[in-house]
C-alpha cells in the first residue's frame, strides 16, 4: 500500500485534505433504491406468477452486480480476481438452480433413503 | 579453461513470485475469499428454502381469500404486513421496505468512509464510520422488532385440525403456515442478523481505532476498506434473502 503512504506524505506537508470524490457513490445509491422500488411496484401490481418471478430475479442480479461492482468495487479490480470470485459463483449459481428444480425429486429420494 | 557462467534470467513475469498478480493486498484478498466461502452458506440456505417450497403445495386461490393454513405455503405479503406503532392496520412488506432502505444507506456510508479513508481524511472516515453504524443498528432494531411480532403472532392465530389455537411461531408451530417457513425465517434472516450484529462490531472496533488515529498512524486506512467489503457483502445477502423471502 506505498500509494497510499505517498498520499499520507503529500498531506502532511501541504496540510490539505482532497476533495472528496462521491458522485459515482450517490449515483449508484439512486439506482439501488430505484430497482427496490420497481420491485415493490411489481409486487403489487402483478399477479403472483412465474414471469413476475423471473423479474424479481434478474433485478436482484441487477443490484448485485451494483454493489459487488460499485460498492465493494471489484469492476475496477484486475481480470484475474474477477473471475477467481465469478467462477465460483457462477458454479453455485448452477447447483442452486438445478436443486430447486429438481427438488422434489432430490427431496423425496434422501427421504427414502433414510427411512 | 573457461567454462561459460549462464546467468539466469530474473523471474518478471506475473506469477513468477515478487509481486502482487491480483493488485490486491493479502488481507483484502483473504477477505474476499471469506466472503466467497460465506456465499456458499447463505447458498446453502437459499436451496433449502428452495426445496422445501416445492415440498409444500403453493396457495392457488385469490390473495383476498388467503388464510393462514398448514396446507401451504403463505404469500409473504400476508404473513408481514404489520408495522410497529400502527397495530391493526395492513401494511404489507412496509416495515421491511424500511430495513431495506436503512441497510442500502448503510452501504452508501460505508462506501464513503472507504473514500475519506482513501483521502486519509480521518474527520470524514469518523463521521461516515458513525452513520454506518447507526443505520447497522437501526437495521438491527428493526429486525428484532420483526422477530418478536413474528413470534408472538397475530390476535386471530391459526386453530389446528385437532382444535388446538395457536399463536405466532416458534421451531416447532407456526400459525402462517407449515412449521418449515417458521424455521427458515429464524434461521436465514437469524443467520443474516448475526453477520450484521458481527459487522457492527467490527465497525465500532474500526471508529475507536479511527478516533485514536491508528491508521493515520499506519499510513492508509485499508482496514476500513477491508470491513467495507464485509458489510457491503451482509447488504448483498440481504437484496437476496428479500427477494427470495419476501418477494417470490
Amino acid at each position: 500500500m506505498a500509494m497510499h503512504t505517498d498520499h499520507a506524505h503529500d498531506f502532511e506537508h501541504t496540510g490539505e485534505v482532497p476533495k472528496p470524490q462521491t458522485k459515482a457513490i450517490w449515483r449508484t445509491f439512486i439506482i439501488l433504491v430505484a430497482i427496490t422500488a420497481l420491485e415493490f411496484v411489481i409486487a403489487f401490481t402483478m399477479e403472483a406468477s412465474t414471469v413476475r418471478n423471473s423479474i424479481f430475479i434478474i433485478l436482484t442480479i441487477l443490484k448485485a452486480f451494483y454493489i459487488v461492482g460499485e460498492f465493494m468495487h471489484l469492476k475496477h479490480e484486475t481480470k484475474s480476481l474477477i473471475w477467481t470470485i465469478l467462477l465460483p459463483m457462477a458454479l453455485i449459481t448452477w447447483l442452486m438452480v438445478a436443486l430447486i428444480s429438481e427438488g422434489s425429486y432430490y427431496f423425496e429420494s434422501v427421504t427414502n433413503y433414510f427411512k | 579453461m573457461s567454462t561459460s557462467t549462464t546467468l539466469e534470467k530474473p523471474n518478471t513475469g506475473t506469477w513468477d513470485g515478487g509481486n502482487e498478480p491480483f493488485k490486491a493486498s493479502y488481507g483484502k484478498l483473504m477477505m474476499w475469499f471469506f466472503l466467497l466461502s460465506d456465499a456458499f452458506t447463505f447458498g446453502s440456505f437459499l436451496i433449502v428454502y428452495g426445496l422445501s417450497r416445492h415440498k409444500n403445495l403453493p396457495y392457488t386461490g385469490t390473495p383476498e381469500a388467503f388464510t393462514f393454513s398448514q396446507e401451504w405455503w403463505p404469500i409473504p405479503e400476508k404473513v408481514f404486513n404489520a408495522f410497529p406503532g400502527f397495530h391493526g392496520l395492513d401494511l404489507p412488506l412496509a416495515f421491511v421496505a424500511l430495513m431495506t432502505m436503512i441497510l442500502i444507506l448503510s452501504s452508501v456510508t460505508m462506501v464513503l468512509a472507504v473514500e475519506a479513508g482513501h483521502r486519509m481524511d480521518k474527520n470524514d472516515v469518523q463521521k461516515w464510520l458513525l452513520w454506518t453504524i447507526l443505520f447497522g443498528s437501526t437495521f438491527l432494531g428493526c429486525q428484532a422488532l420483526e422477530w418478536s411480532h413474528f413470534i408472538s403472532g397475530t390476535e386471530e392465530g391459526m386453530i389446528l385440525s385437532n382444535g388446538t389455537h395457536i399463536f405466532g411461531a416458534n421451531l416447532t408451530i407456526n400459525q402462517y403456515g407449515p412449521p418449515l417457513f417458521a424455521d427458515l425465517f429464524f434461521f436465514i434472516t437469524g443467520f443474516h442478523g448475526t453477520h450484521v450484529f458481527s459487522g457492527v462490531i467490527l465497525l465500532i472496533i474500526m471508529f475507536i481505532n479511527t478516533v485514536n488515529g491508528t491508521y493515520q498512524k499506519r499510513g492508509h486506512y485499508e482496514m476500513v476498506e477491508k470491513v467495507g467489503l464485509y458489510w457491503h457483502f451482509v447488504d448483498l445477502v440481504w437484496v437476496f434473502v428479500f427477494t427470495f423471502f419476501y418477494l417470490i
